[in-house]
């Protein structure tokens, strides 16, 4: 797995049927300092997450099996939303990137929430999750 | 998946005869912001693009679950045909 930036999302009409209707998003991968690491790529949506947040993805075929049992034509997936990275600094510190913390202390809920296309996927946005993911 | 811009076709005549009957397209990497990379690849087509489109392609052992694809010698797949690239905060790095 890698870490990665959302920074955007990508509309196809016309697609292969083993994409279904999953949400596709071009993300930056990061290094766990937060800056960027190599070039950026689309992955398709297996957690829900959206633009500025940071996530972990997997790529090649096990990509593919974060969907099973469907059988989704995916070569990266997005498979988990990064709270922080804690590289065991100055006692525990989250890591830094050039622009502060790899992961801002999560807004507070029903700040404004990232920009969806409601077309790119089933059901529009996601729900914000559960618990606040800075709390400790 | 990466995004690519249709540059061509390829004719093959002579070719493996698990690929018979696959369009191959030669598709140029473009960053999302739709600048060309310095790479490109041939890749079936299974959704029908055509030259000048921009496509997402999947590669690696992902692209035999392309519809048809199975079993096939194939290691990249044309998945879609792109609308619209939203990159919402434009200072891309």
């Amino acid at each position: 797995m890698q870490l990665a930036r959302v920074v955007g999302s990508v509309v196809a009409t016309v697609k292969d049927p083993a994409l279904g209707s999953r949400t596709l998003l071009v993300i930056q991968p990061i290094a766990p300092s937060g800056a960027p690491a190599g070039a950026s790529l689309v992955a398709i949506d297996g957690v829900g997450v959206g633009p500025g947040e940071d996530v972990l993805f997997v790529k090649g075929r096990e990509a593919a099996f974060a969907f099973l049992p469907d059988t989704v034509l995916a070569d990266a997936s997005i498979v988990g939303k990064v709270d922080f990275v804690d590289l065991g600094r100055e006692g525990g510190e989250r890591a830094r990137g050039p622009e502060g913390p790899i992961l801002p202390a999560r807004r507070a809920r029903g700040a404004s929430e990232p920009k969806r296309r409601a077309s790119t996927g089933p059901g529009g946005p996601h729900p914000p999750r559960a618990k606040s993911a800075g709390s400790e | 998946m990466i995004l690519g811009r249709v540059a061509g076709t390829v004719v093959a005549t002579r070719k493996d005869e698990r690929l018979e009957g696959f369009k191959l397209l030669v598709v140029q990497a473009v960053e999302p912001d739709g600048r060309p990379r310095d790479s490109y690849v041939v890749a079936v087509d299974t959704v029908d693009a055509g030259v000048g489109e921009l496509v997402l392609i999947v590669s690696g052992s992902s692209a035999r679950m392309a519809s048809g694809c199975a079993d096939r010698p194939v290691d990249a797949a044309v998945a879609g045909i792109v609308d619209e690239v939203d990159l919402p905060s434009a200072g891309r790095s």
